[in-house]
């Protein structure tokens, strides 16, 4: 029998079954089904697992579970409210920031976490934000452009 | 499936549009029988509720998604820049024809001559009096009818309301919100994740295997089908831990080939010597030689170079009922259709594969290994839906590479400075594929030999597959012809090119950049190239800074300007340059597969380097806007020139000329050395 484990899961209280040595993106996609959050390399090289813990983006394949006992997770599936688009997702949606979209979830993630703390940001404090994330189908020049988008929306106007 | 089946499926009460071979378009030349022309093609469906559909036996990578072989009629798979060139005409055929058909029937319910009717939005009413009108749905309903067309004669272009325009791109709210369902997020009920045993070395092959400390991890599952072993549990991390925790012991065969990631060059070029043979004769060689006043001699490499989609292959499958389905990441579910059934020696109209979003192809799932693996233990196990993700090591060692080349140059400018007297490539590891532009040579030649099994890894076709490759020879050696002459890049393509809309691009792309041209290396680090693929044509300049310490080369500012024809959705088109920009960035600067044998020695991110956010240029892309309603695609063109445009500006920074892609720091070192002082 493995010990359960509680945590919030996109503001509402979850508890799992699984080994706590289980990384969150599989309890995320397999025993929770949210499988908005992507798996690229599950080794942390590559981004498209990004979700947020408590507010900072963490890489899913290599957060076990144990580590978000107790803590808030937000997925990209948690970001929309009634049909509302966060200002991110509504940035990307506008730039095209993507091509097939399979980093995007992670994308956005990466860059809400970021922009919550630094909403003005310059584009080269972006770049190095954005720098763990890979996009293979080069839609980099439009996910800056939309994260750019984004912080003046949410008040960073420089 | 045949035609007489999909009609069986088509409900009463629509119409439904057939074609023949569209007028203008490519010419088709299918690679099985039962296909494209005569066969049949259902392109518009409009049914009794009014909906109107189109069917597409094509994926979008970017966009919608479709490509069922149940539902669409035989397609070829979505690749080599065609899907425009064929379908666009079809299309825009049959919606013309269907307008005519629908406003025709709408005359006769209305009581109103067609003349004095309006279409819009699934709509006919008369103009006049707008409260008399009927819908498509209305028209259509109760009635079975089919139309065969042959002649194609669409509305001209200046009373199109979206071609040319921006329009919002419908796949957006799905992917933004994570909604978007790919081929790993099916949950079906029951499904068992499988994890294959791998060989060390590409090309060996299980012979024995110990599953007896697997077997004992509960839930897990060993399924064998010849030399082909999984682990199958409902988990897919607990599936791939027995694997990784080598409780699966496996010997394989296999000879392993005596090459690695740096003798592959001369190991191919000595084994492609003996099948050698001219593909490509024009002129007089010796003869042009002789006149020439400035020879250049060049060998030009490239690595292998994976495709590494950030979504690895993944397939789910299911043996039911004496029938496979398939559920993939694909680019042409036809010929996943076709390869699942011959693997598993099942009739096609036994298979059907549904494609899902697809997180990225560049040509990588143009085949489908992987839907074949899921497909052989799904029929193991009847009933249970199987899915096979490949994790990143096993995508980028089962991975048709871009195959590495070599390719030796010789040619020659005459005194005047003004013709190439002669032309002269021998190539191994690629064929002649778009190694010709319209440049005017007094002669020219290439050699490629005919030698199978001459990449001792697995190739595939890259983007562009062919092209880019000898764009990166052709460019640089015209450049350095140009150099050594005293002539500046594009004073010497100026007086070759022999095509206006390649002079006109020319033009377009240097007076867009803001560039005068002079004789190289000028100390400012541009380098132009051209390139072509099928009918679109490229004209690339970069701009690079190069660390001659560390021999870091970091692209400033890219240019491409780009004939297609017509551009029908100018932002997706837009997108798919800046995209080729970016992602052949990481081909001229860092992507190489290293190995050694049949191992590869590359298992993620971390040593296979793809362009982060941190290469990243200032893009820009400027279209000819050539005014014809043939629209070339354009997954391809932009792809064609990167490299060379790069190399070319190390050169005009530098002096050196990188004549291997990568040009990895070090290589930009190494030819840094060669630069004569000055
Ligand atoms: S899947 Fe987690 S960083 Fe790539
Ligand atoms: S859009 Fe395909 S990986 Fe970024």
């Amino acid at each position: 029998m493995n010990a359960t484990t509680s945590f919030t899961l996109n503001g509402k209280p979850v508890t799992v079954a699984s080994p706590r040595d289980r990384m969150l993106v599989w309890v995320l996609r397999d025993e929770l089904g949210l499988t908005g959050t992507k798996v690229g390399c599950e080794a942390g090289l590559c981004g498209a697992c990004t979700v947020l813990v408590d507010f900072e983006a963490v890489l899913s394949c290599s957060t076990p579970l144990g580590d978000v006992a107790g803590k808030s997770v937000l997925t990209i599936e948690g970001l929309a409210h009634d049909g509302k688009l966060n200002p991110v997702q509504e940035a990307f949606q506008d730039h095209h920031a993507f091509q097939c979209g399979y980093c995007t979830s992670g994308m956005i993630m990466a860059a809400w976490a970021f922009l919550k703390k630094k909403p003005k940001a310059t584009r080269t404090e972006i770049v190095e934000a954005m720098e763990g994330n890979i996009c293979r189908c080069g839609a980099h020049v439009r996910i800056l452009d939309a994260v750019e988008t984004a912080g003046k929306a949410m008040g960073g106007a420089r | 499936m045949r035609r007489r089946d999909f009609l069986q499926g088509v409900a009463a009460g629509t119409l439904t549009f057939f074609f023949a071979t569209p007028l203008g378009a490519a010419p088709i030349v299918p690679t099985r029988p039962g296909t494209y022309p005569e066969d049949f093609n259902a392109y518009l469906k409009i049914s009794a509720d009014g909906r109107v559909s189109c069917l597409v036996g094509k994926v979008e990578l970017v966009d919608m998604v479709l490509g069922d072989t149940d539902l669409c009629p035989w397609d070829m798979p979505t690749g080599g820049s065609l899907t425009m060139w064929h379908t666009a005409p079809v299309l825009r055929g049959a919606a013309a024809e269907a307008r005519a058909v629908l406003l025709r029937m709408a005359s006769k319910a209305l009581g109103a001559p067609v003349s004095g009717l309006t279409l819009k939005d699934g709509a006919i009413w008369v103009k006049e009096t707008p409260a008399r009108r009927t819908t498509f749905g209305e028209l259509v309903k109760g009635r079975k009818m089919e139309r065969h067309l042959g002649k194609v004669k669409p509305k001209s272009l200046s009373d199109c309301t979206l071609i040319g325009r921006r329009v919002p791109r419908k796949d957006a709210l799905a992917k933004v919100t994570g909604a978007a369902q790919y081929a790993g997020d099916l949950r079906m009920p029951g499904t068992l994740h499988a994890c294959v045993l791998r060989p060390p070395a590409q090309g060996q092959t299980l012979v024995t295997a110990d599953t007896s400390a697997a077997e004992r991890v509960p839930g897990v599952r060993i399924v064998r089908d010849g030399t082909l072993l999984a682990v199958l549990h409902a988990q897919p991390d607990t599936a791939r831990k027995a694997l990784a925790l080598a409780l699966v012991k496996g010997t394989f065969e296999g000879p392993e080939p005596d090459v690695d990631d740096v003798r592959i060059y001369q190991y191919l070029v000595d084994k492609a010597a003996p099948g050698q043979r001219v593909v490509i004769s024009r002129g007089d060689i010796a003869a042009g030689e002789k006149r020439a006043a400035t020879v250049v001699e060049g060998e030009y490499r490239n690595a292998y170079e994976s495709h590494a989609t950030l979504e690895p292959h993944t397939s789910v499958a299911k043996w039911e009922e004496g029938r496979m389905t398939v559920w993939a990441s694909t680019q042409s579910p036809f010929v996943f259709r076709d390869a699942v059934a011959e693997a598993l020696k099942l009739g096609q109209d036994k298979v059907r594969i549904i494609a899902q979003f697809v997180g990225g192809g560049f040509g990588g799932k143009l085949v489908g290994p992987g839907a074949i693996e899921a497909a052989r233990i799904a029929r193991q196990v009847p009933g249970v839906p199987i899915q096979v993700a490949w994790n990143r090591e096993e995508d980028l060692f089962l991975d048709g590479y871009r195959p590495a080349a070599v390719v030796k140059l010789r040619s020659g400018l005459d005194a005047g400075r003004g013709a190439i007297t002669f032309w002269d490539s021998t190539v191994a590891g690629v064929s002649q594929g778009e190694a010709e532009l319209c440049y005017d040579m007094q002669s020219n030649r290439y050699q490629a030999p005919t030698v199978p099994g001459l990449h001792p890894l697995k190739v595939g076709a890259w983007r562009a597959p062919n092209a880019h490759t000898n764009a990166f020879a052709r460019e640089s050696q015209l450049d350095a012809l140009a150099a050594k002459a005293g002539l500046d890049p594009v004073t010497l393509r100026r007086r070759l090119i022999t095509d206006a809309r390649l002079l006109r691009l020319l033009d377009l792309a240097v007076e867009t950049f803001g560039w005068e041209p002079a004789p190289g290396p000028t100390g400012r680090g541009i380098g132009l190239a051209c390139g072509a693929w099928r009918q679109g044509l490229v004209v690339a300049l970069a701009q690079v800074t190069v660390d001659k310490r560390t021999g870091r080369v970091k692209t400033e500012r890219f240019l491409e300007a780009v004939d297609v024809g017509l551009v029908v959705n100018p932002d997706g088109a837009r997108q798919q340059v800046e995209g080729a920009i970016t992602m052949c960035i990481g081909q001229a600067l860092s992507e190489e597969i290293h190995f050694k044998g049949g191992r590869i020695l590359d298992k993620n991110f971390d040593t296979y380097l793809l362009p982060r956010f941190s290469a990243i240029p200032r893009i820009q892309v400027v279209f000819a806007g050539t005014d014809t309603s043939v629209t070339q695609g354009i997954g391809e063109p932009p792809v064609v020139p990167v490299a060379a445009a790069l190399a070319n500006a190390v050169f005009d920074a530098t002096g050196a000329r990188v004549t291997h892609v990568p040009f990895t720091p070090e290589r930009v070192l190494a030819a840094l050395k060669l630069v004569p002082a000055s």
